[in-house]
């Protein structure tokens, strides 16, 4: 097969945090997770490695399961934008990319604090725009429960063209009304360019939002490269669509890397990756959720429950979401499975845990990555390290020096700015929508 | 109260004199050679908190308002986002940034805080930010409390923030592996905490809210950061504003204030000092002149004007009746070398300063208590 983008080269990122129980964190090796030290280990560990950025998400409310805190996965992080701010003063090169919603931020405190970002660092500040709107996390917030669902991503656009109108209008007033933001602020703080624009969000709407504003896509397709070309296509059209060039987008899915010296040890690594992500707690806790019930009282080495589920859609843990399902049938198929093949509660949910990401050899993994930027499935990856702060060492060490010889990764940065890194274009001026400057 | 003077100082901008971001810098702003991406702003906020904390400054305030202030620059940016880049590159003195209440999230200050104690380890501050915002309440799109209602908001935000901090007990993250669990969840707490106020509740109706009127709001908790290293962040307020109980350091402005600070029970005083020195070869008086003649400065509150020896014989008599001094200068760029080169080496030579240890807490520095979390079971 012929490349479709010959020359394209592989953009890495690192996600630090993760979600979920993708961090182990009963490894020996496991540092701390909230440490100051942890996370300038990391960052310094990803730009020794050329990379475009450092990434951290947002949650702004404890997870809970069953009306208690979940408390088997990591808990707390810092906020992200002062923490970007920290790191910030020992980096040099490497962006930093903060999630925040928004729902419950204020678009003249946000686009403010991102500008400062953006200022403070030479022009390395990244917005992950996500829509958070559920009213359990707005328990934490003045406005509380206000936004409807269905206003999430037109809240989003017009947050966004108010935050752009901001970043543009030092000097000026800047007056902005639609239907969910309304403002009149005066820009304390001045850009040569504006912070880049990540948009994470999987639905219609949300690909319809990241064609019209994003720059960059922080997407959760990063295993399957037919899953991963069909997103990118589908960007592209969507791009086209709303009058863009289809490379204004750059794609980067969520994923990991497991890297051992051969395909059979990588293998095997991540079986033991697993192993250690779905701890016989969360095996019962995964469970839990299917059948909406508290069911850490089982033997996880022990049968499946044998009643059936009696809630109608499968729980999410709340604050992760979860696509909803007929729970009966999930259970009656796990059940089956785990009877067929003489499955364990803990066998069946490792055996159901979908393989994420990359296993193999540093040269198999770099040929996929290879193949799949070139094929214009991905423009690269943001990575989430199952273990900090020493999970990217061997993909700094070994993987990209694997994808410098493939021609695939830059050899030094050449900027920086992380705009520049991206390879984005510059954002066109937002004074349109300015009123009576 | 004790015989050591701690010696705070506000480093935002230009200088406290209205005029003083009128001047050419005189520290050039441009990129050091060899620093790539190191900005002008980076490189002020660096230089000017290093030489703070080699002179042994106690702690340093950034001042910041969300829309732009009268006497300031116009560019100004975010004083937690200034305060955490300097937090790794600075190793004992205190980061007191100014956040006001009335404007960012309460459980956003909450947060943004926590973190910077995190990242500096445990060196982090809270100036609470008084008096009205302008331009606020259309910024906001909310309405923003104001006059009487602002002292009630503000010891309602406040008080959830401090509930905040203290909702994860210094213990919360246990890491068991024998049972998977990260936290003990015994050890996390919700605080449902509920403001005072009768305005409408939640927005959209907010919108359409009267000026001024206080909205009431709820907060459910627990914060997303753990506990910090100081437990909680030093909180740096105006006694009238705040409540002495609800502040660990006040901020006074003029000495007769100090008693009713006392009175109130506020652990730490110190007085609020405008600085104009002798400096490079003019005369603090002339410097004044020169910078009123631009636009004039204000008259009230504490203000020293003349040579750095006058000031350290002045700083040495307020042993005793103050805690500390915060020192507003002028104009940075001329009174921070004179401060840095023969007020506070004279200081320290009289044993009138503390010398803050690299890696002390700024609670450590201040000697105040590692407060216990109130909702930590005392089993
Ligand atoms: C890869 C990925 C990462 C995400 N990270 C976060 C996050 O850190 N914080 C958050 O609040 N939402 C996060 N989201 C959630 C989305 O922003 C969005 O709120 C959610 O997917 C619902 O939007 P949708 O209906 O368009 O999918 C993430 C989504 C994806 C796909």
């Amino acid at each position: 097969m012929t490349d479709r983008f010959p020359h394209a080269h592989v953009h890495l990122g690192v996600f630090f945090q993760g979600v979920n129980h993708s961090t182990i964190w009963s490894d020996p090796a496991s540092g701390s997770q909230l440490d100051f030290e942890t996370f300038r280990q990391v960052v310094q560990t990803a730009e020794r490695g050329l990379f475009d950025a450092f990434f951290l998400g947002e949650g702004l409310r404890l997870r809970e399961q069953n009306g208690l805190l979940h408390d088997l996965d990591v808990v707390g992080r810092p906020d992200a934008i002062t923490q970007l701010a920290a790191l910030a003063a020992v980096t040099t090169h490497i962006g930093l990319a903060a999630t925040q919603n928004v729902t419950y931020n204020d678009p003249a405190d946000l686009a403010r604090r991102l500008a400062s970002l953006h200022a403070l660092s030479g022009g390395r500040a990244a917005w992950n725009i996500v829509t958070t709107d559920n009213a359990w996390t707005g328990e934490n917030f003045r406005r509380g429960g206000w936004l409807h669902h269905s206003q999430r991503y037109e809240r989003a656009a017009e947050f966004v063209q108010a935050a752009q109108a901001i970043w543009d209008g030092f000097g000026s007033t800047v007056r902005y009304a639609a239907s969910t933001v309304e403002l009149e602020v005066q820009p304390t703080v001045e850009l040569a360019d504006h912070p880049v624009l990540f948009q994470a969000g999987d639905s219609p709407d949300g690909r319809d939002f990241a064609a019209r504003h994003a720059e960059v896509i922080f997407s959760a397709h990063g295993t399957d490269f037919d899953d991963a070309l069909g997103f990118a296509d589908d960007i592209r059209a969507r791009l086209r669509a709303a009058g863009r060039p289809e490379d204004d987008i750059k794609v980067l899915p969520s994923t990991q890397f497991i890297l051992a010296a051969t395909d059979e040890e990588a293998r095997e690594k991540a079986r033991w990756v697993k192993e250690q992500q779905v701890t016989p707690a969360t095996a019962l806790s995964l469970l839990g959720q299917v059948w909406g019930e508290d069911l850490s009282s089982y033997d996880p080495d022990g049968p499946l429950p044998a009643h059936d589920p009696a809630i109608t859609q499968v729980s999410e843990t709340r604050g992760s979401p979860r696509p909803g399902a007929d729970p009966r049938a999930v259970a009656r198929a796990w059940r089956e499975r785990a009877e067929a093949e003489h499955l364990t509660i803990r066998q069946l949910v490792l055996a159901q845990d979908r393989q994420r990401g990359f296993v193999g050899s540093v040269e198999s993994v770099a040929d996929e990555l290879v193949r799949w930027v070139r094929s214009g499935a991905t423009d690269g990856f943001n990575i989430t390290p199952w273990l900090v702060p020493t999970g990217l060492d061997d993909v700094v060490d070994l993987l990209v020096p694997a994808l410098q010889e493939r021609g695939a990764y830059r050899t030094e940065y050449t900027s920086t700015s992380l705009r520049d890194h991206l390879g984005l274009r510059a954002p066109v001026p937002h004074r349109a929508v300015l009123v009576g400057a | 109260m004790t015989d050591i003077l701690h010696i705070a100082l506000e480093v935002d901008g230009a200088g406290q004199h209205p005029a003083a971001h009128l001047l050419a810098p005189h520290t050039t702003p441009a990129t050091p050679p060899g620093r790539p991406g190191v900005t002008p702003d980076a490189h002020r906020v660096r230089t000017v908190t290093a030489a703070a904390e080699n002179a042994g400054v106690t702690f340093v305030t950034f001042d910041d308002s969300l829309t732009p202030a009268p006497g300031r620059a116009a560019h100004r940016i975010d004083a937690v986002t200034r305060a955490a880049f300097v937090a790794p590159l600075t190793s004992r003195l205190g980061l007191v940034p100014l956040v006001h209440p009335a404007v960012t999230e309460p459980f956003h200050v909450a947060s943004q805080l926590a973190a910077l104690d995190h990242a500096s380890r445990g060196r982090a501050g809270w100036l609470v930010g008084t008096g009205p915002v302008p331009g606020a309440r259309r910024a906001l799109d909310r309405p923003v409390a104001d006059g009487e209602d602002l002292v009630a908001e503000t010891v309602d935000v406040v008080t959830v923030v401090r509930d905040l901090w203290d909702s994860w007990d210094d213990d919360a993250t246990i890491r068991d592996t024998a049972t998977g669990r990260y936290i003990d969840r015994e050890r996390l707490h919700y605080v449902d905490f509920a403001s005072g106020g009768d305005g409408p509740f939640a927005s959209p109706a907010l919108r359409s809210a009267p000026d001024g009127a206080r909205a009431p709001f709820t907060v459910k908790g627990p914060l997303i950061v753990p506990r910090g290293p100081q437990g909680q962040a030093v909180v740096v307020g105006r006694v009238g504003t705040v409540p002495g109980a609800l502040l660990d350091v006040a901020l006074v402005p003029d000495l007769a204030d100090v008693d009713a600070a006392r009175g109130d029970g506020v652990a730490r005083v110190l007085v609020d000092l405008t600085v104009t020195l002798d400096a490079a070869g003019t005369p603090g008086t002339a410097r004044r002149d020169q910078l009123d003649a631009l636009v004039p400065g204000t008259t009230t509150g504490l203000a020293y004007t003349g040579d750095a020896a006058g000031l350290v014989a002045l700083l040495l008599d307020l042993r005793g009746v103050v805690d500390g001094v915060r020192i507003l200068p002028s104009v940075l760029d001329d009174d921070l070398p004179v401060l840095v080169r023969d007020v506070l080496p004279a200081l320290r030579v009289a044993r009138a300063v503390p010398v803050p240890r690299p890696g002390a807490t700024l609670r450590d520095t201040l000697g105040l208590p590692r407060p216990a979390s109130r909702f930590a079971a005392t089993a």
